[in-house]
């Protein structure tokens, strides 16, 4: 009993500890932002890495989502008679939501586990350090970067997997089960609105971009630096960035749309 | 060198990608386009019930798309819902004697605001308000009505 | 400050009463050191006795539980972010795996430093990085990336890189280990020279007792968090202190023992007899 109270008691500490350090390491991060705006070379690279490399898992996901949707929600609709509502159903819950999120997930997969391993073998191999002997901080010149990088490459992330998505419905839809090209299209654009939808869902995925790639930057620069290490911190990146994006997304679609009447 | 130039292109057509990406959503799927219609007047309606009417639902005369609804308020003098249309300034002569109704698209879709031009000389001007309004229909109400009538009648 | 640099200062490093625990374990317990200005120091000690971590205390990476270290006079222990900054661009420090920044080559890794530092024009900066990858031997390696060298290649880069911005101190962190008996023999040669031409405090923690000794001038052996034994290479040699002897002679066991504390082995293996 007192053994189990002494275990909470550590794991609360060290939660607390962590989230501590985490803090900080978001507000250095925060302070260098400028700094690695001056220098768009090393950002430039970090689109590559974060935002080239994911484009074919975010191009394929996106068109198999808007895919399925249109499949799935031609079956629903065409129960009510109502298929020619197919696109406002694909278009809003890509653009609001399965846009920013889905791509958010597989950012925090595919990206934020790379920079999650990157970061956390540049520890183990004694990089940063050596970085900060020669009195060089490693937060403008290697983590700030990849921050900034982040959050760019994330809303264009998201605006190609709705876009595909809907491409992707559309094909389902209209050229496979016969729903009218013009009523797919003028359904979409009577039902999306540029701000609240479309603009919103852009918001969401710089804020999803920033929090996956904070995780993952901190997971790295804060792990233990041996193999063993730096695998569970990218597991733990993956889990933790994921579970952060619904949670922000909870919070960002409440704050957004709270107001359902 | 070389290495630095691919991999400055390779950024370049993914930031490209994603702005042709914004720009597809933004014209061919969001209502953009619309906002850029420009030029609108404002028309007002009181309605006794407006159902579940909300901002931007569309607003139509014979079907055709002629506005959206800018603003719904509730208005404590006559406690009846306030009604703000933003009518495209194409269609400016509206009969005086218009009447405004709240339709749904469909059984279950989307509610929206009908109008239906009157034979009045003069018209609506910016401001003006519809004086003959239809409330929504109200589901509950409806079968209410409908048993209570079935009960007393036969009684 | 500048008074007390005058040359009769000649501990260019100082430690008192170092303390340092990690989670519960005492790495330190009360260590005194004193590096002499442009000789070369080894501080020797088994596997596990904190050597590396002794460097990341002088350089300021971590922070003591109790004590000071002062480097030219100057107390590290309480120095800001930007005065630790200020310090380590005269402090060079070779780690034991080289650390070479991956996505760099060779010719960049060691213009690292110069480009961050130093406000040089593109030319010098390349006649400068020249000079020290001649130093080690490399400038034909210049286009080589990193993860193309062999453990011996890398830690000469890193060596070049450590002395890039000509230091006054340089730290190594077990700079022998796992080199074959060349590079081995490459390695102090360049440190020896190094400390001869450039006048550096060399101070390197090792436990390759033999070549530590071989080029140091004064040495130290640590364990169990304190100083077991100080002096020249031959007074160390000479020492009757228990475990120094056994430290210095590799023997399995003495007074550090080969086995991990523990209970009685036939009690462990058959439990507690009670009869």
């Amino acid at each position: 009993m007192i053994e189990a109270l002494v275990r909470l008691g550590a794991g609360s500490l060290g939660a607390t500890a962590t989230t501590g350090r985490a803090g900080m390491f978001l507000w250095r991060l925060l302070a260098q932002l400028p700094a690695s705006v001056r220098r768009p070379g090393g950002v430039v690279r970090q689109l590559y890495n974060l935002g080239v490399l994911s484009l074919i898992i975010i191009l394929v996901s996106g068109l198999f989502v808007g895919m399925v949707l249109g499949l799935q929600g031609y079956n629903t609709l065409v129960d009510f008679g109502a298929e020619g509502s197919l696109g406002t159903l694909v278009g809003l819950s890509l653009v609001r939501e399965l846009g920013p999120v889905m791509s958010a997930l597989l950012f925090a997969g595919r990206a934020g586990s790379a920079l999650t391993a990157e970061i956390g073998l540049m520890k183990a191999t004694e990089q940063l350090s050596a970085l900060e002997m020669m009195a060089v901080d490693p937060f403008p010149r290697v983590l700030a970067p990849r921050w900034l990088a982040g959050f760019i490459a994330m809303p264009l992330l998201a605006v190609v997997f709705s876009a595909v998505g809907i491409l992707g419905g559309y094909l389902v839809g209209v050229e496979l089960l016969g729903v009218d090209a013009g009523s797919y299209w003028t359904n979409l654009r009577t039902s999306v609105d540029f701000y609240d939808d479309l603009l919103n869902g852009v918001i969401k995925s710089v804020v999803f971009g920033a929090v996956v790639c904070w995780v993952a930057l901190f997971q790295g620069y804060d792990c233990v630096p041996t193999a063993e290490g730096v695998g569970r911190a990218t597991t733990r990146t993956v889990v933790m960035a994921s579970l952060g994006v619904l949670g922000f997304d909870f919070l960002l679609t409440a704050l957004m749309y709270g107001e359902v009447g | 060198m070389n290495n630095s130039r691919g991999l400055e292109l390779a950024v370049g057509i993914f930031v490209a990608l994603g702005f042709v990406a914004l720009l597809f959503l933004s014209i061919k799927v969001s209502n953009l386009a619309e906002y850029q219609e420009g030029e609108s007047y404002t028309l007002v309606a009181n309605f006794r019930n407006i159902g579940g009417l909300r901002a931007r639902a569309p607003v139509t005369v014979a079907g055709v798309r002629v506005g959206r609804i800018a603003a719904i308020d509730f208005d404590m003098a006559t406690y009846s819902a306030r009604v703000k249309l933003a009518i495209d300034s194409d269609y400016d002569k509206f009969p005086l004697d218009t009447s405004a109704s709240i339709r749904t698209s469909g059984l279950i879709g989307e509610q929206y605001v009908e109008l239906e031009p009157g034979g009045d000389p003069d018209y609506l001007a910016d401001g003006g308000e519809i004086e003959l309004t239809q409330s929504a229909l109200v589901m509950e109400r409806i079968i209410g009505q409908f048993l209570y009538g079935k009960a007393s009648g036969e009684k | 400050m500048v008074a007390k640099q005058t040359p009769d200062m000649a501990n260019h490093i100082e430690v008192r009463g170092l303390r340092y625990l990690r989670g519960r374990r005492v790495i330190f317990d009360g260590v005194d050191l004193d590096i002499p200005r442009g000789r070369i120091t080894a501080v020797m000690g088994p596997s596990g006795s904190g050597k590396t971590t002794l460097l990341k205390l002088i350089s300021g990476q971590l922070r003591p539980a109790a004590g000071s270290i002062r480097v030219d006079g100057q107390e590290v222990v309480r120095m800001d972010r930007q005065a630790l900054y200020r310090l380590r661009r005269s402090m060079g420090m070779l780690f034991q795996s080289g650390a070479l920044l991956t996505d760099l080559d060779v010719f960049d890794n060691v213009a690292y430093p110069v480009r961050e530092h130093a406000n040089l024009p593109e030319p010098m900066v390349r006649s400068l990085v020249l000079m020290k990858l001649e130093a080690v031997g490399l400038r034909g390696a210049r286009e080589l990336m990193s993860s193309e060298l062999s453990g011996g290649m890398a830690r000469r880069v890193a060596l070049a890189r450590a002395i890039a911005l000509d230091p006054s101190i340089v730290l190594y962190d077990e700079p022998f280990t796992g080199q074959d008996p060349i590079s081995m023999g490459i390695l102090m040669r360049l440190i020896q020279s190094l400390n001869r031409t450039l006048n550096l405090t060399s101070l390197l923690v090792s436990h390759d007792i033999k070549e530590a000794c071989r080029i140091a001038h004064y040495g130290y052996v640590i364990a169990d968090g304190q100083v077991i034994g100080q002096g020249s290479p031959e007074e160390l040699r000479h020492s009757t202190e228990p475990r120094l002897e056994q430290f210095l002679r590799g023997e399995p066991d003495g007074p550090v023992q080969f086995h991990y504390p523990a209970a009685e082995y036939a009690e462990d293996l058959l439990g507690p007899i009670d009869d």
